[in-house]
């Protein structure tokens, strides 16, 4: 008997997430840390095997290395795996053509024969760029039960925002009959999630005629959906409810890292019930002093924390001076806050010194926005970094 | 030359020492620091000198040793050539467990052969220290001893069966005493359960003991031939912790806040050991927590001054802990007062509970116990 794959993922993680400035000046968008110990792709990867797909494909393209280095043999996520796992999709040199990828449906294309490797009845498409917790499962029982060709998981959306998304109009059975791609009058509030479920022969079609279509963009939302639309595929809507948060902006980052905070978090890592999977560091647990006071923050192993940390979130190998003040701000792993500096609304990358009674960014209330210090640079003694700017080299003052 | 080496790993050998903590485990799987096992500091000590071989001795409770060590690859053992393995304690030539370190390490006979390593590593897995065993194996090799014995000045010893020793200037032990009577003023050599053999001497130190009779291995092979055979000390100057006692757990538990012992044994990052992806710890608004360890996953409302937490601890509104441990998965009510306390796994405390100890005797909670 062949052997196959009920469903395989193919994860689009290509993105450069120019918006998140410094932090993806040389790692891909999906490889940010986040909440402590994760980066954004530790979420879809154990939303996959959380929900049994257990084959992967992960589609990179700007700035890999670290991207790679982090998935490796895909073991923390239980993806080593004889047939299936996590396999990295590099552009590559082709006998006849090469090119990088051109848009996430070309993307796709270009990997067809590893998708075809599994035999798949079903491809799951994601994007490397959200934080949220989904049994794709259900979202899969709900394709194979409505006889869909491609399914696509939808959210609710403030109306207000509905704009900023691709919007899908639907019937009451859920069934799709308009796409808007970022209207700028939106006749509803249901936004596309960017997940797609789709009969794995529809998307080897609807990829090749993209293909050969000279005019089309090569991208899912603005090319592909909207053709099988118009072609009478049966497309369905798949309602989500739940936590979901694009990260893809400096203050979207911040305020998803700060909705782990809390007793009755706005989105909980700890479920024990659907376990956020990632590498762990090597490190010892945090130590917290008794010079420090920590107040509704979320720390990391390997911290050692001898000032005051409130409203933050750091992540491991994280040092914070005596005297030092941390307070509504991220902070990545292996960085130190030294003597009598005070962080406020900021989010620092990994590796950073800032220097004693150094100040970095201003309080929340009064801040021009967030701070922004890129990896492993110094901010010299006594210097100010004023609120809102965005750092990607040492700093030594104006 | 480290990697000419095997280590061997007793698990259980030292358990009477502390039957609280290895009444349903082994000495070498006791939780310590936080988020390690004893076997941790072995493990990792053996593997950051090359040695990609560890045998592993069994007799009884080795369940969640097992479940610790899973196939080794947190330590960069899971290999195709060696890695670890595991040596239960029934072997073709006995029908029962072995009952001292003699009859383990005749089980384990068939294992030292196959191999082809120069040396053995022995190790009780009791222990907790960053020790170079590269270094050890070079003065070993250096010294042409037949055995070099890991020691360490201390000040005093609480132990059911010890090895103190004095050495020359060379380092060869000129007198090797198993359970002396001491004064607990002088300093001792105490012998710290690690020692470097040629493997092939082992083999053959092994088979003459069985035709003796012989039962003792620190008495009949170690003790009885100081002069005939080559016998070194090598004088480890670092931190030692040997988890001879309730009490010695706690105390060694507790100077794992002093940052000079932290950095020692933790600042290069090497200490290996399980990951379970629990989320990182929180503090919730009203928590106060001072000069305390703590692992991650635990959720923290209340206040935790001196104390270790390991993974997923929980501490409720209004209780305070102070210079206890608690291990994985207890789950401390609101209004709880404790003190001086050591629960085992998954222990609950009840809301409004008053535990204190001291320092000389803390008060233990067994594992899974509600009280």
């Amino acid at each position: 008997m062949l052997r196959k794959k009920e469903c395989v993922a193919m994860l689009l993680a290509g993105g450069q997430g120019s918006r998140l400035y410094a932090l993806t000046n040389n790692i891909a968008k999906p490889a940010v840390a986040f909440g402590a110990k994760y980066r954004i792709i530790d979420f879809p990867l154990s939303n996959c095997i959380n929900s049994g797909i257990d084959t992967v494909g992960v589609l990179t393209q700007y700035e890999p290395l670290e991207l790679n280095e982090y998935i490796g043999n895909g073991q923390p996520w239980d993806m080593d795996r004889n047939f299936g796992g996590v396999h990295i999709l590099s552009p590559y040199q082709a006998k006849k053509k090469s090119s990088w990828y051109q848009g996430t449906a070309n993307a796709i294309y270009q990997n067809m024969s590893f998708m075809k490797k599994y035999n798949p009845e079903y491809v799951l498409i994601l994007s490397g760029d959200h934080i949220y917790k989904m049994d794709y499962a259900k979202m899969l029982r709900a394709h194979i039960e409505t006889g869909a060709d491609c399914t696509i998981a939808a959210i609710e959306v403030p109306i207000e925002e509905a704009s900023r998304f691709g919007i899908l109009n639907v019937n009451p059975d859920g069934s799709i009959y308009q796409f808007e791609e970022k209207p700028k009058v939106p006749k509803s509030n249901l936004a596309s999630m960017g997940i797609y479920v789709f009969t794995a022969e529809k998307l080897y079609k609807y990829l090749e005629e993209d293909d050969k279509n000279p005019d089309s963009g090569k991208d899912f939302g603005k090319d592909v959906l909207p053709t099988m639309l118009a072609a009478g595929e049966k497309m369905f809507s798949y309602r989500f409810e739940g936590y979901w948060k694009d990260v893809g902006t400096i203050p979207a980052l911040w305020s998803a890292n700060m909705d782990l905070l809390g007793e009755d978090p706005a989105f909980d890592v700890g479920d024990a019930s659907w376990k956020i999977h990632s590498r762990n560091p090597l490190a010892p647990p945090e130590f917290i002093s008794d010079t420090s006071e920590v107040d509704n923050s979320m720390i990391a192993l390997g911290c050692e924390i001898y000032g005051k940390v409130r409203n933050s979130v750091l992540s491991s190998n994280v040092t914070v001076e005596e005297d030092a003040i941390v307070e509504d701000s991220i902070i990545m792993a292996g960085t130190t806050v030294k003597k009598g500096a005070k962080v406020s609304y900021s989010v620092i990358d990994e590796g950073v010194v800032v220097g004693e009674n150094a100040v970095v960014g201003a309080d929340k209330k009064i801040a021009k926005g967030i701070t922004v210090l890129g990896r492993n640079l110094t901010v010299s003694p006594g210097v100010t970094v004023d609120s809102g700017k965005i750092i990607d080299k040492d700093y030594k003052g104006e | 030359m480290a990697h000419s080496a095997v280590g061997v790993i007793f698990t259980n050998i030292q358990d009477k020492n502390i039957p609280e903590l290895s009444s349903l485990r082994t000495m070498a799987s006791i939780p310590f620091a936080g988020r390690y096992r004893l076997i941790d500091f072995a493990l990792s000590n053996l593997v950051n000198a090359g040695i990609t071989t560890v045998g592993i001795v069994t007799r009884n409770n080795y369940q969640s040793l097992l479940d610790h060590l899973g196939s080794g690859k947190e330590w960069d053992l899971a290999r195709k050539d060696g890695g670890i393995i595991l040596l239960s304690p029934y072997s073709n030539e006995t029908d029962a467990p072995y009952k001292n370190r003699l009859e383990a390490l005749k089980g384990i006979t068939g294992f030292l052969q196959r191999r082809k390593e120069d040396y053995v590593v022995l190790y009780d897995g009791d222990g907790v220290a960053r020790l170079d065993i590269e270094d050890v194996v070079r003065f070993h090799e250096e010294s042409h001893a037949d055995f070099t014995l890991v020691y360490k000045e201390m000040d005093s010893v609480e132990s059911h069966y010890y090895i103190t020793l004095s050495a020359d200037e060379t380092g060869r032990i000129n007198s090797l005493m198993i359970n002396p009577r001491t004064d607990g003023k002088s300093k001792l050599n105490l012998y710290i359960n690690v020692m470097v053999v040629s493997r092939e001497f082992l083999i053959n130190i092994i088979q003459d003991a069985v035709q003796s009779g012989y039962s003792s291995f620190g008495r009949d092979i170690l003790s009885r031939n100081v002069e005939s055979m080559r016998i070194f000390g090598y004088k480890f100057n670092g931190y030692y912790a040997g988890i001879t006692s309730l009490p010695r757990y706690f105390k060694y538990s507790m100077e794992m806040l002093d940052k000079n012992v932290r950095d020692e044994l933790f600042g290069a990052r090497d200490i290996y050991t399980k990951v379970r992806d629990s989320a990182p710890s929180k503090y919730i608004d009203g928590a106060a927590v001072k000069n305390s360890l703590i692992s991650d996953g635990c959720i923290i409302e209340g206040t935790v001054e001196n104390s270790i937490l390991f993974r997923g601890v929980k501490v409720g509104k209004g209780s305070v802990v102070r210079n206890s441990v608690l291990m994985q998965e207890t789950v401390v009510g609101s209004s709880v007062q404790m003190d001086c306390v050591i629960t085992d796994k998954n222990v609950v405390i009840r809301d409004r509970r008053h535990l204190a100890g001291c320092a000389e005797l803390p008060y233990f909670v067994a594992k899974g116990k509600i009280l």
